[in-house]
């Protein structure tokens, strides 16, 4: 970063601080890495397993036969996922705009990828709201099988996740407004980008397991 | 980007004109460094190191207390002393106790307040989310036990099998209830404190510190931190299904709709399984550091033991079925898992090895963490064979559920995680409260719990073998057990004598002399520093060359080869002159970071949540609010408080961020962003 925040730093007395050159966008690490982003790939690290379990968990009763009700297969409406996910996976595009935007320094341009990200991504809610909805009239709901309950939960956690991420992106919008969203910060932006891209790859893979394979 | 705090950072100049705007935020900032009010509030790792610590051991006598109860009701055949229910009750928070609240958290002690010191950092990675991770545990802790008040405590056993624990008409009331939920909040300390301690090892090392040379407890802790951050998310999928089954009538374990009770099985022992090896690891990292303190040689084939650690965490993930060989997986699965099982005890046996080549040809000093070390040696083989013998099927089909599983479980867990636990505890008490413990009074407990132990749970093997299964409430009379039974109980309370010693002992230190910085005259960078270690560590960051640094600054080769200690060696920190050190400079510049009320209100918000789910939905929505507001009013504080009398630091940075190097920064400060 800028000489200027060198030039303010006190050494301390009798010692050196080897963070001091690299205060700033990011300390001195052991790894380079800072301590933010390394804990964000960490928590993903260990989500993965979380998806996991619950993707086994529907991939075990998706083959089962059901006692009472429909299976959840025959309720898919693949043509409207699709574009639900399609929808989803633009939002990863405008993060990466947003990302972009902040590092060049142009906060109005950050502020609006910002925004059409959350859209999107309520979108995608919105759109798993409805499918929900039409999935209950037509006679599945939470507690109906094995399959429906494996189901909302799985996509139910997933609609949560984007959801935290919605509220992440909005607060970024409003602490840009506020201008405590400098340029130098734009590792925030990366990190909550982080969260988004891996919500979104996980949406990849539980559309393609329970929606597309047969 | 909210739950981020930063590390220590440097102290900024005053600009002349400095306008203090007021933090965000409904609290003002705390600024207690002693009373009790800074523990409620404190990010320091070793305060919070040894808050784990003594809840632990409350939770240890606790636990305890089950036990006792347990034996006593089985000292006879047909004991009355306790219900059946009372019974089930017993044994399932005994081992829910032990497991989650004592010696994971235990370990977490030892991880939070060492792990810092020994590889030079001044604090872990996220200080307030550190914090947070104790709060949590202490919170779900208390949840679990607030049971016992409010309408019964879990009874179906530490595992909770299903369908015996998602079927309402199997499980009525709460408890099961108050088990899912408890293990939930507390599972997310643990993975919070695994993020923490990840990120704090790998990315705070001090100059030098490669990957082999950090000491062998902080690589064993990583190991275990690493299975912690996979095996916490599986445990909590299982939970959440049972919560859904039980709450909202969901049917994951319902075999009435044609669910899979194995289902449970498995997702728990992915879990269970590591979960085991995350209770061992810390405390072969301990004794790791004990042995060669005290046999005055280098740990014999430290890149062995770090790789067999490595090679224990990555197996224990392929080895979970061999908890259901009698649940009917079929031939090929219990082949397969029989055969990892056994050669898991490959990187254990190395392990062993090397702790006796360390030991071979030392100059043996017997103090009593010491002799916890070489006790856990030598009970962790009996424990770790009888493991063994499970891995062979038809075996384990004639063992399954028997008292010889409770002997083998607990040689590993009690004669091995708890051992090494009171190993760490002797060795390290100088450091933390600068003061000795008594070797007497040490001697004494460990002589105590050593046999206590052994006349409990050895001859736990020999009635398992005769048939008596566990979890059973009493047994009837000429079954031929009522020997060993009593044995066995008498041996409780010989432990339980030995707690009450080892509590004499922790009174009665307070009067003990002064320890000084390294009484042990041990290997690891934490002896360099005074006892009980400053706020800010260190003085000067350490520079590390090798591994055992702080040894090798204090001895070195004469002439002839022969090993003698250094009249020169250079103290790192403030250990004074009296100590054999120069005074070091006054650590004014050193910025910490400041305490926070954050972590406590927001932990709060967790139990509420719980609660609210099983009394009345409104708890739960203001659990929800008060979880919020937390995490707001958490990112909007500044992680190092202006006003806490370190000196200033420019206003911007405020109401910025958490990071005082974009302050100075006119970039980051929004001098040059566009005009919006």
């Amino acid at each position: 970063m800028s000489t200027t925040e060198q030039s303010t730093m006190v050494v301390p007395p009798g010692g050196h601080e080897p963070h001091a050159e690299h205060a700033g966008g990011g300390h001195h690490t052991s790894t380079g890495l800072s301590n933010e982003k390394m804990a964000m790939w960490t928590f993903l690290g260990s989500e993965c397993l979380l998806f996991g379990g619950l993707i086994s968990t529907f991939l075990l009763y998706r083959g089962k036969e059901v006692v009472s009700g429909p299976e959840v297969r025959e309720l898919y409406d693949i043509p409207f996922t699709s574009v639900s996910s399609f929808i989803l996976l633009m939002s990863s595009l405008t993060m990466v705009l947003a990302l972009s935007a902040i590092q060049r320094g142009n906060h109005r341009q950050l502020r609006t990828w910002l925004l059409t990200t959350a859209l999107l991504g309520s979108t995608f809610v919105a759109g798993q709201v409805y499918e929900f909805t039409a999935f209950y009239r037509e006679g599945l709901g939470f507690t109906t099988n094995i399959q429906s309950s494996a189901f909302y939960v799985l996509t139910g956690f997933h609609g949560a996740h984007v959801t935290i991420g919605i509220v992440m992106l909005l607060s970024l919008f409003v602490m840009s407004h506020r201008g405590s969203l400098p340029t130098g910060r734009s590792e925030t932006v990366e990190i909550v980008g982080l969260y988004w891209h891996f919500v979104d790859i996980v949406w990849i893979i539980i559309f393609t397991v329970i929606y597309l394979v047969p | 980007m909210a739950l981020t705090d930063d590390r220590p950072v440097l102290e900024l100049t005053a600009g002349e004109d400095a306008e203090r705007r007021e933090p965000l935020g409904v609290f003002r900032r705390p600024t207690a460094t002693t009373g009790w009010r800074s523990w409620l509030t404190s990010v320091d790792h070793k305060k919070i190191g040894i808050m784990y610590g003594a809840t632990a051991m409350v939770f240890f006598a606790i636990g305890g207390l089950e036990a006792l109860l347990i034996r006593t009701q089985l000292a006879t055949p047909d004991g009355q002393v306790l219900s059946e229910q009372a019974y089930n009750q017993a044994f399932t928070m005994h081992g829910t106790t032990m497991v989650f609240l004592v010696i994971m958290p235990m370990l977490a002690a030892f991880a939070n307040y060492l792990i810092p010191l020994m590889i030079g950092a001044r604090d872990v990675a996220f200080p307030r989310l550190n914090a947070l991770s104790y709060w949590i545990f202490l919170a779900g802790g208390l949840f679990l036990y607030s049971s016992f008040f409010l309408g019964g405590a879990p009874d179906n056993g530490w595992t909770s099998y299903a369908p015996l624990s998602n079927n309402l008409a199997y499980s009525p009331g709460m408890g099961q209830d108050f088990w899912t939920l408890g293990l939930q909040i507390t599972g997310i300390a643990s993975l919070a404190s695994a993020v923490n301690l990840i990120v704090t090892v790998i990315n705070m090392r001090a100059p030098g510190m490669t990957l082999m040379r950090m000491p062998i407890f902080v690589w064993m802790s990583l190991v275990a931190q690493f299975l912690l951050l996979f095996a916490i998310p599986v445990i909590t999928v299982a939970l959440f299904l049972l919560m859904f089954d039980r709450l909202f009538g969901a049917n994951f374990f319902n075999v009435a709709e044609g669910a899979d009770p194995l289902l449970w099985q498995h997702l728990f022992w992915i879990f269970g399984h590591p979960e085991v090896y995350i209770l061992i690891l810390p405390a072969f990292g301990i004794i790791s550091e004990v042995i060669p303190a005290f046999a005055r040689k280098p740990l014999f084939g430290y890149p062995f033991m770090v790789f067999s650690g490595v090679a224990i965490g990555f197996m224990g993930w392929g080895v979970w079925a061999h908890h259901m060989f009698a649940s009917g997986l079929g031939p090929v699965s219990v082949a397969a898992f029989s055969l990892s099982t056994m050669f898991i005890a490959v990187p254990t046996g190395v392990k062993i090895f090397n702790w006796i080549a360390t030991l071979w040809n030392g100059k043996l000093n017997f103090t009593v963490p010491m002799l916890f070390a070489v006790a856990l040696v030598s009970q962790f083989v009996i424990g770790g064979l009888s493991g063994v013998t499970h891995s062979v099927a038809p075996h384990d089909t004639q063992q399954h559920d028997t008292y010889y599983i409770v002997a083998h479980f607990h040689y590993v867990l009690f004669g091995g995680s708890m051992f090494g636990i009171f190993a760490g505890v002797y060795f390290w008490w100088p450091k933390v409260f600068g003061r000795m413990l008594s070797e007497t009074i040490g001697k004494a407990h460990f002589w105590l719990m050593f046999a206590g132990f052994n006349l409990t749970f050895g001859p736990m093997h020999i009635l398992g073998l005769q048939g008596q299964p566990r979890r059973t409430a009493t047994y009837a009379e000429g079954m031929g057990w009522d020997l060993m039974n009593q044995l066995a109980t008498w041996g409780s309370y010989l432990i339980a004598a030995s707690f009450l010693l080892w509590i004499f002992n922790v009174v009665k230190s307070r009067a003990n002399p002064p320890a000084g910085a390294d009484p042990w005259d041990a290997r690891t960078l934490e002896w360099s520093i005074s006892s009980p270690p400053p706020a800010h560590n260190f003085d000067i960051e350490p520079t590390v060359s090798q591994l055992d640094e702080w040894w090798h600054r204090k001895y070195g080769e004469d002439d002839h080869g022969v090993i003698v200690r250094r009249d020169d060696y250079e103290w790192m920190s403030v250990v004074g002159p009296e100590e054999g050190g120069t005074s070091a400079p006054p650590p004014e510049s050193i910025h910490l970071p400041s305490p926070s009320y954050w972590p406590i209100v927001l932990a709060l918000g967790l139990p509420l949540i719980a609660y609210g789910l099983l009394f009345t939905y409104w708890l739960s929505a203001l659990g929800g609010l008060v979880l919020i507001a937390s995490v707001y009013g958490w990112s909007l504080e500044p992680s190092v408080d202006p006003d806490a009398g370190h000196g200033h630091v420019e206003p911007d940075r405020v109401d910025d961020d958490d990071d005082p190097g974009t302050a100075a920064d006119p970039v980051a400060a929004g001098t040059t962003e566009e005009p919006s």
